[in-house]
């Protein structure tokens, strides 16, 4: 059973872009240690032959005509963005300071 | 609140929609009596996180309006309804219960509301729910939990506790609720509601702010099964706006609601979905609704699905895998929650900033485990195992359905816990889905009806009715024709014992 240790957590963490402190993640390394103990019992099941499933219903492509529909409204798409500049959404920096 | 507005929230969809219909009530009459009620019991239940006077009242209006130009009406024209928060609503809020979407106003409206509005259903407001959907008892809500009607310190169910407890108190003769694991069936089971998952595909998922994508499915909830057809009747059906909407005629619910009809049926009794772990007086109420379906003519044989143990443990690594990919896009850039933006930090600072902030504990635990299923190393063992196990739910359902017309078996383990119970202990919260959740890995349909109250608590148990992908008839003519002997041996439907809040005398 592989064990979850509190760095690895932190790991987790910053891949799912969770800012959480070392209390927060604490708690849920304990509380995750549980879970996947729990569901590691899905390997129980000898499944070597089995297919996947990743859908209840067979998918195939969907496609429509290519034809230009309407879109979204520009002030409707800004309207509840946390901040807007010139119309656009205004974002932090996207790189860092180095 | 006259005598008359007490009559009327306590009618079904199918009588109000006649009244309306006859213009023996107006469709404004109808929606002031429940936004009245709304006034009267919601701050007890807390069922509704937004209420829309004035465009339940609009509504209505128009109703009554195309009635007088003699125009023809839908069959729940002038009904109210009661919205899921998860389904978007174009500038109504919709915050599917989580502090991320507080304040924010869809520009667009969920394929089911369209359909909504377009048959003149009557939006009363947005329900309560387990944030993003993730939970079973709405204590998860960022705005606090729904209180379940039969005893106001026990919780309604979950996620859809909200749509449940709504019309369980009255406040809406039928909701939407949505069901990724039995989000609509168990809160159902405890309420003493019937709510139904339809196929998977069944009803549009444009708009329904996804947990997890191929599990999720939007139904009714009602107070009885033909009040539930009538519903499903009008969300149902192809939508090419869900590439995964099936193309393919409804099934016909609402006939089969009225055939209620189970002479000759072979019904299964899931071998695995009883006995151990099921309280006694659940057990003791299935046992006697599955007596009562034999003495109406069914046929009740046991089968076994010996991979459905295994199902909760898939289930829990595919709904988080698939929740922490759909919750990625709540990072605070177009929409909703923006946290520690002061111009110095960085997107990837503000980004985990307003995650961390925006996000509740259960929503955290699940992206977290999510992650760690989906990540190099693991995947094969979890993931990727979750998935056969999910192709041997499917098959044991297969199996079982060449010996059966439908399966059977209690919807919830037990009757609704107390608030608190098992907030800090996500494995015995995770528990109360055990016998909802092989549905929705094979994507067939399902619903709880009620058969009555535990001896040990006096509180509502539920029946569940599994069928085959694309029979959701069954459904409806089965639980139709209990219902009708249930309600014949209790002598007025259940919800009648129920307390009724407000200090209304019923």
């Amino acid at each position: 059973m592989p064990s979850i240790t509190r760095d690895e957590v932190a790991h987790l963490a910053k891949l799912a872009r969770l800012d959480l402190d070392v209390d927060t993640l604490a708690h849920h390394a304990a509380q995750l240690q549980v879970i996947v103990n729990s569901v590691a019992t899905v390997a129980e099941v000898a499944a070597d032959d089995v297919p996947p499933m990743s859908h209840p219903v067979s998918l195939v492509n969907v496609f429509r005509d290519d034809v230009v529909g309407p879109s979204l409204p520009r002030e409707l798409a800004l309207g509840s963005a946390p901040a807007v500049e010139d119309d656009r959404f205004r974002v932090p920096r996207i790189l860092d300071q180095q | 609140m006259s005598e008359g507005a007490v009559e009327l929230t306590r009618r079904g969809a199918a009588e109000l929609a006649a009244l309306v219909a006859s213009g023996d009530v107006s469709a404004i009459e109808v929606a002031s009596a429940h936004l009245d009620r709304i006034a009267e019991v919601d701050e007890e239940v807390h069922a509704f996180l937004h209420v829309d006077r004035d465009g339940a009242l609009e509504s209505a209006r128009a109703v009554d309006s195309a009635r007088a130009a003699g125009r023809q009406l839908g069959v729940l024209a002038g009904v109210p309804l009661a919205l899921k928060d998860v389904m978007t609503m174009a500038g109504i809020p919709t915050t599917c219960g989580s502090r991320m979407l507080e304040g924010w106003r869809p520009a667009y409206d969920a394929t089911v509301t369209r359909r909504l509005k377009a048959a003149g259903i009557v939006i009363l407001g947005k329900t309560n729910m387990d944030e993003f959907a993730m939970g079973s008892s709405t204590e998860h809500s960022a705005y606090g939990p729904t209180h379940n009607p039969w005893d106001l310190d026990r919780i309604p169910g979950g996620s859809g506790g909200g749509s449940a407890a709504a019309i369980a108190a009255f406040e809406a003769p039928m909701a939407i609720g949505t069901d990724t694991g039995g989000s609509i069936r168990q809160p159902a089971a405890v309420t003493g509601t019937v709510g139904v998952k339809p196929t998977y595909g069944g009803v549009s998922r444009y708009g329904l702010v996804a947990l997890a994508s191929s599990l999720d499915q939007a139904g009714p909830c009602a107070r009885s099964v033909l009040d539930a057809a009538l519903l499903h009747s009008v969300i149902a059906g192809h939508d090419p706006m869900d590439s995964t909407s099936i193309d393919a005629p409804v099934p016909d619910v609402i006939a089969a609601a009225r055939r209620a009809d189970v002479r000759g049926m072979r019904v299964g009794v899931v071998r695995e979905l009883t006995g151990e772990g099921y309280q006694p007086g659940v057990q003791q109420l299935f046992d006697e609704a599955v007596a009562l379906l034999q003495d109406l003519g069914a046929d009740v044989v046991e089968v076994s699905c010996p991979r459905f143990p295994y199902a909760l443990a898939a289930y829990y690594l595919i709904l988080p895998s698939e929740a922490s990919s759909n919750l990625a896009k709540f990072d605070g850039m177009r929409y909703g929650l923006r946290v520690g933006d002061d111009g110095d930090a960085s997107v990837e600072q503000v980004m985990s900033m307003t995650r961390a902030s925006g996000f509740g504990d259960e929503v955290v635990r699940r992206i977290m485990l999510g992650t760690y299923a989906l990540s190099a190393g693991y995947y094969d063992a979890f993931y990727g195992q979750a998935q056969k196990v999910r192709t041997l739910i499917a098959r044991d359902f297969a199996g079982a359905f060449e010996q059966c017309d439908v399966l059977v078996s209690p919807t919830t383990p037990t009757t609704a816990f107390r608030l608190g119970e098992k907030l800090d202990d996500p494995l015995a919260m995770y528990l109360n889905d055990i016998a909802t959740i092989p549905s929705n890995l094979a994507g067939t349909p399902a619903m709880s009806l009620p058969i009555g109250l535990a001896p040990e608590d006096g509180l509502p148990v539920g029946l569940q009715v599994m069928a085959p992908a694309m029979a959701d008839d069954r459904l409806y003519n089965v639980g139709a024709a209990l219902e009708a002997a249930l309600l014949a041996r209790w002598g007025s439907p259940l919800l009648n014992r129920a307390p009724t809040l407000g200090g209304v005398a019923a």
